[in-house]
């Protein structure tokens, strides 16, 4: 699979992007349960747009720290700021998730996002339309009146990124969005992520594919046993990273 | 077994002629029940769904005591609406005591833990699948409720037909509040015990057949329901 991703049209939303919710800065962030520390007094400061990627083995608590910026969770520890502002109902409505495992409701692909849209306040009129766009924008349209649930696991995931996606979120969280993708899906996935960013959206993709990483990101956000290791632009990261579970890690090593 | 023989054929004569004592006490059975099955579907599904999403002191006792309630003995039921409103009870001022409208209270009472036990089961189920998606989103504990209650569809109608089940076929709390008495209280369960204790065994067998029917009907409904939602992967 040599093909790089390429840009796809960018999801037209209308709205100017306002870019309020950047910087993210996490303050010391921790999280603790049974004793046991999962994310370990992070510090971190992002302030671009484009696709942060955060990469690390199985464990290190990717998903958790992404569930924390998102405010899924609630940090034992430190603060989590968007644009200086703490994480609210009101800031995550400025956001979308695409979890590792698509979660689609029992209706159709459209009503999920119908459904979705109609929950961030969207008028009723415009439901429709901007839901089709949006299956349009992730090569689902004939799909649209389908059951979302006996598409395919790799339309799944695109419905889900299509419903991401049709919200306008300025910042699109996505957890582990292909680990379990054929190829070709996993592309359509990355050419929606390219998309995304062009249109101005700040990304940040985990994920434990290294390929992936350097498929996609600006900068990288290296975790090791729930501690920030390394926070590089892309290009550094890859040709010469700092740490030696870094380097082990994209040797394909076993990092323990 | 003559005496069988010749009760069986009566008992198919009045279905089939649609004997008008059957079809009476047919209606007033049915009027009843599905009366009462939808006032506790309502109640039921209101709070079978709160219980699920809402966190509140006590609500693990509610949902336990929901779920013994569940195996509550319709004599039982019947007995406590009784107390209810008999003379000297707490509603004894309404004269319910012996009228349709008692037995569709008994049946709530009967029928509403079902309905609302099974309920949250089912919505809890499905808010492990959906809680953080709904919650980014942005999905309030209302609206997360509805969306519950609509996804939980096909699961809820079986829960339902569980319950319409269950009320058609009990006689104790009917009979305690309702009397059994001709042309006013006398349902298919509660004429089946009368009939067959006075030797009437023709129309207690036709009612009896009547009851079959019904389960059979209900259960062929639930098959259909489930090969549905499998189809749609809405299960």
């Amino acid at each position: 699979m040599l093909e790089q991703p390429r840009p796809l049209t960018t999801f037209d939303s209308g709205a100017p992007f306002l870019g309020t919710l950047l910087p993210l800065e996490l303050r010391h962030l921790s999280l603790e349960t049974g004793g046991r520390r999962l994310i370990d007094r992070i510090d971190l400061k992002l302030e671009d747009r484009g696709i942060t990627v955060v990469l690390g083995p199985n464990g290190a608590g990717k998903s958790l720290l992404l569930r924390l910026v998102h405010g899924l969770l609630e940090p034992t520890e430190g603060a989590i700021l968007w644009g200086n502002a703490p994480m609210d109902d009101e800031v995550r409505r400025r956001q979308a998730m695409v979890f590792q495992k698509p979660v689609l409701l029992r209706r159709t692909a459209a009503a999920n996002i119908t459904y979705a849209l109609g929950l961030r306040g969207v008028p009723r009129s415009e439901r429709a339309s901007r839901a089709l766009r949006a299956l349009e924008l992730a090569g689902l349209r004939h799909h649209a009146f389908a059951p979302a649930r006996v598409l395919s696991g790799g339309e799944q995931q695109r419905l889900c990124l299509a419903r991401a996606l049709s919200l306008d979120p300025e910042v699109l969280l996505l957890d582990e969005p292909t680990a379990s993708l054929d190829p070709a899906s996993t592309l359509a996935i990355e050419r929606l992520l390219i998309g995304a960013k062009h249109s101005g959206i700040k990304v940040i993709v985990v994920t434990h594919d290294v390929g992936q990483a350097r498929r996609l990101a600006q900068d990288v956000i290296f975790l090791h046993h729930g501690r920030l290791i390394e926070h590089q632009p892309a290009g550094r990261f890859f040709e010469q990273p700092e740490s030696d579970t870094a380097r082990a890690f994209m040797a394909g090593g076993l990092v323990l | 077994m003559l005496d069988f023989s010749q009760a069986f054929d009566a008992a198919v004569r009045q279905i089939v002629t649609l004997d008008p004592q059957l079809l009476e006490i047919i209606a007033l059975s049915l009027k009843v029940t599905l009366t009462a099955v939808a006032v506790a579907t309502l109640i039921g599904l209101a709070v079978g769904g709160v219980l699920a999403v809402y966190r509140f002191p006590g609500r693990s006792a509610v949902a336990a005591m929901l779920n013994a309630l569940m195996g509550l003995p319709p004599v039982v039921a019947g007995l406590m609406v009784y107390l209810l409103l008999s003379n000297a009870g707490p509603l004894g001022v309404l004269q319910l005591l012996y009228t349709p409208q008692a037995m569709i209270i008994a049946q709530v009472t009967l029928v509403t833990p079902i309905v609302a036990a099974l309920t949250r089961q089912t919505c809890e189920d499905l808010l492990e699948e959906y809680r953080d998606q709904l919650r980014s989103l942005g999905a309030s504990s209302a609206e997360m409720v509805t969306t519950l209650l609509w996804d939980g569809r096909y699961r809820l109608v079986t829960v339902v037909l569980a319950g319409f089940g269950r009320a058609i076929a009990e006689v104790g709390a009917v009979m305690i509040v309702g009397g059994n008495i001709d042309h006013v209280t006398r349902t298919m369960t509660t004429a089946i015990a009368l009939e067959t204790s006075k030797g009437n065994i023709a129309l207690a067998l036709a009612l009896g057949m009547i009851l079959l029917a019904i389960a059979l009907a209900v259960n062929v409904a639930l098959m259909g329901i489930r090969r549905l939602a499998n189809h749609f992967a809405y299960a």
